[in-house]
């Protein structure tokens, strides 16, 4: 009983922490039909950026996670640019050669890491790395309730901005119909531009995130790729709220397997719900 | 693919004087490879690369083999299974090189030995695991100190139950080298009526070890056994110490890969303390032999500069090894003739910088040499401490012990600097 109850806790930690690095997905995939492979190559370079900060200057990772967010936002306004003019503007088969785009987007990031970090792997330092909180037997990671809490505010705040904002606002309409958008005179590239900025923005934070719960290599951006797309598609695409139920129900799922049934089986744990959960709804959790 | 050959060594050639213009004039040996230089294996990789470069620039230096310089045909195998076989193919029809040297590690290195053995072309072969026990090619030899496939698990629990252990968990990660350990260890096990109380295997990507180790400290084990790959190392090590082990512990680690690495090392700091773990080389006094301090001050000034592992104690010191037998073997039999080579190789003992080295009939070493070593007294984010005798005390095989297992784990884990300090340079 122990066991399972300390499963589920540390289950919501990790949900909690699987919906941060995969909300910025369900911006750019869900909300604008983006096919955003490189977001998990985006997610490990700002770990690089934090790990920068943290070991030059010894920033908190999390503030350091801050700090990079506004050139995150320019890099993801640049990006969009980029595959709008070359891809998306162009017609009709652009989600097929929009995919082979960010794959090459994500192998230039993987080796640019390389050339500047080597291959080996990086974590960073801060005060509640390696420490754990005791309640009797029991010890909670206190990195783990650290990324829970940031996890946690990051998606609240990025579903109130994008339900309660104008721009926010904006960016769900031309997720909804960029036509009838278009006709009221709005351009919908910018719009879906910013919002493809404050989906790469908030994989600063995520970034940070990452690092503090385990070190980072260059190649990892390949272990969340399969994750974050099936949180995301679990979710109902673009649902703020489902990426963190989703993100959750994953991460108790795969913490019990882990805990009471076999490691081997987790992997199979995500898609195996994923098409659970398809079968039931096909249009995911929260998806309209 | 992209070919990369290596002729620094040409600019050692020309000051040699006297016997350059004969040397310049013949046509080069050509040593063909494949070496991961991305990828998860490219750490390793690239280390090894760098001791294979220092042997041929001073091999060149010396006057090459046969009168003739050594040159390195290196393609980049990406750490995939999949790239090695054609590479390989290419390296003998295409480059016609004269000689092989197999990649490092075992998944790289497993689908050449079919092409290998076809051909009856020796290979040399680079920290492989057991790859050729079903093959049974014999112009196969391994430069790793691994020796019988059983000694492995057989030392670590040797050590274990010395220290009173009497029932083991064995975590393992589910990738080939990995599993060849968690078998060897199951075996041996069962032959000495250890009953297993925990054993799971993870998956590749597995991010969070938390709820693992959870699972496995409920089971209340004497023994630890861990077969893991160097990212999840570094995740065990860090939930070891959030969550707790327990104090039924003797001994934890085994074959944990990633701990040889400085930055790994580095990064987890004190978190090693404790963990007894394999190695292949250490600044142990035990450890040094002829040329053993000359190669590490030129791969210590030249890993600077080619961003590859400080220290690079695990792999770069065999890589230089493979090249020395080569070098022994071409020089005795005055020939590229490969049947001749390996018949040397297979009946004579070996003078390395790692010691000597007898190869047995399916071309891993007739003894072990691989060590069991405990890491003391590690502070957090210092690499050159790693330099240092003291830190990581050689506990196996017997001839190169420098120290006793201090058990149990935690209360091995609890014992600070003050207790061991570090025991000056090791000459690296």
């Amino acid at each position: 009983m122990d066991l399972l109850l300390g499963a589920v806790v540390l289950g919501v930690l990790l949900g909690c922490f699987y919906a941060a690095v995969s909300v910025g997905l369900s911006v750019s995939f869900g909300l604008l039909d983006v096919p955003h492979v490189a977001h998990p190559a985006f997610l490990v370079l700002a770990s690089y950026g934090v790990y920068q900060l943290n070991e030059s200057y010894d920033i908190d990772p999390l503030l350091a996670g801050l700090a990079i967010t506004p050139l995150f936002f320019v890099f993801g306004l640049l990006a969009y640019r980029v595959y709008y003019e070359t891809f998306e503007r162009r017609g009709s088969d652009a989600a097929v050669r929009g995919i082979a785009f960010f794959f090459g987007i994500a192998f230039i990031i993987e080796v640019l890491i390389i050339l500047q970090f080597g291959v080996d792997q990086r974590s960073v330092s801060a005060t509640y790395i390696g420490k754990s909180w005791r309640f009797g037997e029991f010890r909670i990671p206190i990195r783990q309730l650290v990324a829970f809490a940031v996890a946690l505010a990051l998606t609240v705040l990025l579903a109130v901005y994008l339900s309660k904002t104008f721009m926010g606002r904006a960016i769900r309409a031309v997720a909804q119909d960029e036509e009838a958008l278009r006709l009221m005179g709005a351009n919908p590239v910018r719009i879906k531009q910013f919002a493809f900025g404050i989906a790469t923005a908030v994989l600063g934070i995520a970034g940070a995130l990452l690092i503090i719960v385990a070190p980072v290599e260059p190649t990892l951006d390949r272990a969340y790729i399969g994750r974050t797309f099936c949180v995301v598609v679990m979710a109902g695409l673009g649902s703020i709220s489902g990426t963190l139920i989703a993100a959750i129900i994953l991460g108790v799922a795969e913490s019990i397997v882990l805990t009471l049934f076999g490691a081997s089986w987790a992997p199979a744990i995500s898609f195996a719900m994923l098409l659970g959960v398809l079968a039931v709804r096909p249009q995911g959790l929260l998806g309209r | 693919m992209k070919r990369r050959t290596f002729l620094g060594g040409a600019m050692a050639v020309a000051v040699v004087g006297h016997g350059s213009s004969a040397l310049a004039q013949q046509p080069p040996i050509k040593i063909g490879m494949s070496m991961p230089q991305t990828g998860g294996l490219a750490g390793g990789g690239k280390a090894s690369l760098l001791g294979i470069e220092i042997w041929r620039d001073d091999v060149n230096a010396k006057g090459g083999l046969l009168g003739r310089k050594v040159e390195l045909v290196v393609y980049d195998d990406k750490s995939s299974a999949s790239e090695t076989p054609a590479i390989y193919a290419k390296l003998v029809d295409v480059d016609k090189v004269d000689l092989l040297f197999a990649p490092y590690a075992t998944v790289p290195t497993a689908p050449i030995m079919p092409f290998v053995k076809q051909r009856g072309l020796l290979l040399m072969g680079n920290f492989s695991f057991q790859v050729n026990s079903k093959v049974g090619h014999d112009m196969w030899f391994n430069n790793a100190p691994w020796g019988p496939a059983d000694s492995w698990a057989a030392s670590f629990l040797d050590l274990a139950q010395k220290a009173g252990g009497k029932n083991m968990a064995l975590l393992t990660a589910d990738q080939e080298f990995a599993q060849n350990l968690a078998l060897t260890a199951r075996d041996v096990a069962k032959k000495r009526n250890i009953p297993i109380v925990f054993d799971q295997v993870y998956p590749p990507n597995t991010v969070e070890f938390s709820s693992i180790i959870r699972a496995l400290k409920a089971a209340k084990p004497d023994i630890v056994y861990v077969a893991s790959y160097p990212p999840d190392s570094a995740g065990i090590l860090r939930a070891v110490n959030e969550i707790g082990i327990g104090d039924s512990v003797k001994i934890f680690g085994g074959g944990m890969v990633g701990l040889q690495f400085a930055a790994v090392m580095s990064n987890l700091g004190s978190l090693l303390n404790g963990v007894v773990n394999y190695n292949t080389w250490l600044p142990e006094k035990s450890m040094y032999f002829d040329g053993t301090k000359e190669f590490f001050d030129k791969y210590t000034k030249r890993a600077v500069e080619a961003k590859v592992d400080p220290l690079g104690y695990y792999l770069a010191p065999f890589g230089y090894a493979m090249g020395q037998m080569i070098e022994a073997a071409v020089g005795a039999t005055k020939s590229l003739d490969q049947k001749g080579i390996a018949k040397y190789l297979r009946e004579n003992e070996h003078k390395t910088i790692v010691g000597s080295i007898a190869f047995s009939a399916d071309g891993e070493r007739k003894e072990t040499a691989t060590l069991q070593a405990q890491f003391r007294g590690v502070k957090d984010k210092d690499i050159e401490q790693f330099r240092s005798s003291g830190r990581q005390v050689i506990l196996f095989p017997d001839k190169l012990k420098t120290g006793e297992l201090i058990s149990p784990f935690e209360a091995a884990r609890n014992l600070g600097l003050v207790a061991f300090p570090a025991q000056g340079q090791g000459g690296t």
